[in-house]
């Protein structure tokens, strides 16, 4: 009897985690193959999470019922909130984790879902007939069968690590390589080779942290999850500190002996993730690169050197540390590694994940180009979502660009493809105003709910806040305020001019000096949950602007809304251009408005394209 | 189906008959209602299908009337695109189509692309199925025609000139968007009031270049020209020697009707359109024929005035008259007959504030064009803004000059949302909304230039 899944997901990294977790939630049976049982959930790189753009992508993975946010809750170390200054469309949340906390939580759920089984395992071979995926080969031999697989291999696919003049095939920290793997789907997708790179390890007994800058964590700050009540862990600090001309000349006179200036890496690395040498070639004007140093778990004294990633031989990474304050007596623990490592051109994908060529197979993370733990997650529960789908016999879900950085990064992936490591930026996102972290629970719970993710409780407890949310605003809306001198005084207190005549309380708000809480001067305010108030406050300071974000993302949702049919043969539509024709039958684009974001379609071939599209309609009707 | 409202002149520009300006989308009443005056202060909004109404046209901004009109309404989908449908005809003056339709954009249309109109006519089923490939047709040749131009401009001054001012907003763009994306890295604080100068600087670069908007229609529509001076000095000669080298088809030069310029020639690119020919070549003064008024009211509608004189005969009180009649106006002095004995000396003439041009008509009229054409080029980049590269820029067409608009308006929002107060990431939206309307000339996609630039310019990543 052979063995025999609905499912099965290769990798438990972050994508793989969430792609295994949606379909078994989903009630599929599925098998999450790992090459290391004791590394699921790795974070092999920076032990942290969120950040700008990154933080929005765990709450929408949280508010799609994903896990990756209350995993960050229950194990972090610290919690900050950044950009607090700079609007709400760009605060974002990050959290230094315990690394091996983070792992053993999530390996637990994994380990505990009903329909969903762990297991070690490499794969070497997929098993596939007539265009579609029917299981897959393990070492040994081993076959097992299943009509969906995601494949979320990571950094692992005939990786190769460098560390100065050192190089040898390797997972990221020490792991396997899976080189069959890499082999067998170059016979059917097209691959890029990339490069990424980690700083050193350091023992935090050698850090004199008494010259150094101490960053704290916030302190009454909200979870990642919206179902986090308020983080009570007593938090850590991280350490900031500055390389020095010495450590630049170090590092200058050792650049030949660099994996990544000695031509050793052929990968694509990412620009928003330099080495150390790579900011001094690039930046010569630069006296310091800011370092800094994070903690790795409660119980490890091991350290993380964050900016600090570089390819240089081990003891020139150690020589050249020693010229930074605070670590003159620094004992590294692991050396840095550049990595580099196949991965998919993402152009081959359907914006459901599912590869073009081969019917059932998806594939989600670092595989696609992506990097980031963050963008690994959120495609690996889309993966998941849609193998299910698949399953299902039902459509996939696409979100719009317009409703999630989920969408904005499946879209660039599918439509753009990739010449580095991808990234999420808030820059990315055309509606960054109405795709904030706060209001990722409007944006998604109903999805989550109706595809089956979210609990009723949870879908219940949204609906009350948004009722909440909506009561008091409509209340600022109507409640009025009287110009009386007392009200005067207050609000010159506070900065802003004094009233002529009445206005309403969200008029007050809406002016730039007035927050929530200094409303409570003029008017007795409900005793309403934090999430609730922030919801209000933006809703009401930020109208203006956020109406007319709306009105884009109508006229924008427009042409995402007329579809193409998958099969659509592109030399047929007449009046197109021959480079229209050739992208266009590439990346397959499931509406007009996804073919308008193919390079080298002009508005011209979208306008033919569009009347292609009546005329089939027309003969169909016929 | 939910589209905007797209607005555009729906006659060829031109002086006589009527003009007609045409809006269709789903706000195309409530925008015309809203610039049309009906008689009787009745609204278009509650005018009926099929139905015309007399009105005036009236900017609501500043209730200045623009012109008196008919407003024909046609409620969707009994309409050639099969949507509302308004039709603004007026009396067809260039200037004043120009301004009705620029109105209507003012209020929320869009400025109709190439072909629109058909598109979503055959899209909404208008039109039948063997009309496909004739919209299609449509689309690519005036796209075709779009990008010669383009391609024309890209070369020419005023992509240059835009390009500088993308860059000033891309300087701004990418100091904002740094801060905002990488909280984290040691990147230079940006400072508010710089993001304020940055922001008032770009909105006078972009001042200065509507500025020139009329320059550049002027290009493209033709100057009209009166070639004056008084009997036997050579103005038919002239305007022989204009039409022996450029004679241009009317119908290639937009906005020109046979029916009252005779006749248009081409000079380097630059449109004349010779007014009263009939009159030069019955060889009598214009004073003499028309009389002072109407004389001085067609050389004060004149965008150019060529005076002739002659240098063999002795100077008459008739061209001081018609030299101070000209003063005013943008005029060259064309002094003809040089291969024969002078009879008077330059200086005879006094100051005189324009290009004097000595020539021979007689001998070599091929040069006294080639002369004319770089002194009227020369007269109009007067008034041109000059960029860095020291040549000047017009801007010569109406989206240009909409993307302009826009961007200003963008800029401008976005100061307001930084001088009250707000924060970083509200200023953003407008100023990505400017440099978006500048890329709807230059086809560039504002998003990626701004993170490839943050990677160039500054020192990302942990």
């Amino acid at each position: 009897m052979p063995e025999t899944y609905d499912a099965i997901v290769v990798g438990a990294g972050h994508a793989g985690s969430e792609a295994a977790l949606a379909l078994a939630r989903l009630g599929h049976r599925t098998l999450l193959l790992t090459l290391n049982l004791d590394n699921v959930a790795l974070l092999p790189c920076n032990p942290s999470i969120g950040g700008s753009g990154k933080a929005t992508l765990v709450r929408e993975v949280d508010a799609l019922g994903g896990e990756m946010g209350r995993n960050c809750d229950e194990t972090l170390m610290q919690m900050r909130l950044l950009n607090t200054r700079r609007g709400p469309a760009v605060q974002s949340l990050r959290c230094q984790l315990d690394r091996k906390l983070y792992q053993r939580r999530m390996k637990y759920v994994l380990e505990t879902t009903p329909g969903l089984f762990l297991k070690e395992g490499l794969v070497t071979d997929l098993i596939i007939e007539n265009g579609a995926v029917q299981g897959m080969v393990l070492r040994g031999g081993l076959k097992v069968y299943a009509p969906a697989v995601v494949l979320a291999t990571g950094t692992y696919l005939r990786s190769v690590v460098h560390i100065g003049e050192l190089h040898f095939p390797s997972g990221p920290q020490g792991q396997h390589t899976a080189v069959e793997l890499a082999e067998a789907l170059k016979k059917w997708l097209p691959l890029v080779r990339f490069k990424t790179g980690t700083p050193p390890r350091i023992n935090l007994r050698s850090v004199d942290s008494s010259r150094l800058e101490k960053l704290p964590g916030d302190p009454n700050l909200p979870g990642f999850s919206f179902e986090t009540e308020g983080l009570t862990v007593e938090q850590v600090p991280c350490w900031v500190t500055y390389t020095t001309p010495e450590t630049h000349r170090i590092i200058r006179e050792n650049l030949h002996r660099t994996a990544l200036y000695s031509g050793a890496i052929v990968g694509r690395g990412p620009r928003y993730c330099p080495s150390i040498e790579t900011k001094i070639v690039e930046f010569p004007d630069r006296e310091s690169h800011q370092i800094f140093i994070e903690p790795e778990g409660w119980q490890t004294n091991e350290g993380y050197l964050s900016g600090c990633s570089t390819s240089l031989p081990r003891e020139v990474q150690e020589e050249m540390l020693r010229t930074i304050p605070g670590l003159e007596n620094v004992e590294i623990m692991r050396p840095a590694y550049a990595i580099e490592y196949d991965c998919l051109d993402p152009l081959c994908l359907r914006p459901s994940l599912e590869t073009m060529e081969i019917r059932g197979l998806f594939c989600a993370g670092q595989i696609n180009g992506t990097s980031g733990y963050e963008e690994a997650a959120a495609q690996g529960i889309m993966a998941g979502i849609n193998a299910a789908r698949f399953l299902q016999g039902k459509k996939p879900v696409v979100i719009p660009r317009s409703q999630a950085y989920i969408g904005v990064l499946i879209d660039d992936l599918v439509t753009k493809g990739v010449t580095e490591p991808y990234r999420m930026m808030t820059a990315r996102a055309e509606y960054r105003l109405s795709l904030r972290m706060d209001n990722a629970d409007v944006r998604l719970t109903p999805l989550g709910y109706s595809l089956g993710l979210i609990k009723p409780e949870r879908y219940a407890a949204f609906r009350a806040k948004q009722e909440m949310v909506a009561e008091e605003v409509e209340r600022l809306n109507s409640t009025l305020v009287r110009g009386t001198a007392e009200v005067n005084e207050k609000l010159v207190e506070l900065g802003t001019a004094p009233l002529k005549q009445g206005a309403t309380l969200a008029e007050l708000l809406r002016r730039p000096e007035i927050t929530y809480e200094d409303l409570a001067h003029f008017n007795i305010l409900p005793d309403l949950p934090r999430a609730v108030r922030e919801q209000v406050e933006i809703q009401v300071k930020y109208q203006g602007y956020l109406n007319r974000q709306e009105a884009a993302i109508e006229r924008f949702e427009r042409m995402e809304n007329k579809l193409i049919p998958d099969n659509l043969d592109y030399s047929r539509v007449k009046g197109l251009s021959k480079e229209a024709v050739d992208r266009l039958s590439a990346v397959r684009p499931i509406s007009v408005g996804q073919a308008s974001r193919v390079s080298g379609v002009t508005p011209a071939d979208i306008s033919v394209l569009l009347i292609f599209l009546e005329q089939e309609r027309r003969r169909a009707d016929v | 189906m939910g589209e905007d409202t797209i607005a555009a002149v729906a006659t060829p520009l031109g002086e006589g008959g009527i003009g007609i300006v045409r809006l269709s989308g789903p706000d195309a009443i409530s925008i015309a209602a809203q610039m049309f005056r009906g008689k009787g202060g009745r609204s278009l909004a509650a005018q009926p299908t099929y139905t015309v109404r007399y009105g005036r046209v009236v900017d609501p901004r500043t209730g200045r009337q623009l012109d008196e009109a008919l407003a024909l309404v046609m409620h969707a989908p009994h309409s050639y695109t099969a949507e509302d449908v308004v039709e603004i005809q007026c009396h067809g003056g260039v200037v004043v189509v120009r301004e009705i339709l620029n109105l209507a954009l003012a209020l929320g249309a869009r400025l109709a692309e190439p072909g629109e109109f058909t598109k979503r006519a055959f899209l909404n089923g208008r039109l039948d199925l063997s009309q496909a490939e004739a919209v299609i047709d449509l689309i690519q040749s005036q796209t075709r025609l779009g990008m010669e131009v383009a391609v024309d401009q890209l070369e020419g001054s005023l992509s240059r000139r835009i390009k500088e001012l993308r860059e000033s907003l891309y300087d701004l763009a990418v100091r904002v968007e740094a801060t905002l994306d990488f909280p984290e890295d040691d990147l230079p604080e940006v400072e508010l009031t710089a993001v304020e100068q940055g922001l008032r600087s770009c909105q006078s670069q972009i001042e200065a270049l509507l500025a020139t908007a009329d320059e550049g229609k002027i290009l493209r529509e033709g100057l009209k020209t009166v070639i004056t001076g008084k009997p036997n000095v050579g103005k038919s000669s002239l305007l022989n020697a204009l039409l022996d080298e450029n004679r241009a088809l009317v119908t290639d030069i937009p906005g020109t009707t046979r029916d009252t310029i005779e006749e248009v020639v081409n000079l380097r690119g630059v449109a004349l359109r010779l007014v009263d020919t009939a009159g030069i070549r019955e060889s009598s003064d214009l004073v003499e024929r028309l009389g002072v008024e109407r004389s001085l009211q067609l050389l004060r509608e004149a965008d150019l005035v060529l005076h002739v004189l002659d240098r063999s005969a002795s100077l008459t009180p008739e061209d001081f008259q018609i030299m101070d009649m000209t003063k005013d106006s943008r005029r060259i002095i064309l002094i003809n007959k040089t291969d024969l004995p002078p009879a008077w000396d330059l200086k005879d003439l006094g100051a005189v504030a324009a290009p004097v041009l000595e020539i021979s008509l007689v001998k070599d009229p091929g040069q006294v064009v080639a002369a004319l054409s770089e002194a009227i080029l020369r007269l109009l980049g007067a008034g041109a803004v000059p960029s860095s590269s020291g040549t000047r820029a017009f801007v010569t067409r109406a989206r240009h000059k909409q993307a302009l608009h826009e961007a200003q308006k963008a800029l401008e929002e976005s100061l307001r949302t930084l001088l009250s107060g707000l924060p970083l990431d509200l200023v953003a939206v407008d100023l990505y909304n400017a440099l978006e309307a500048l890329g709807e000339i230059t086809g560039e996609t504002a998003r990626e230039n701004v993170l490839d630039r943050i990677f160039a310019e500054f020192c990302i990543g942990k």
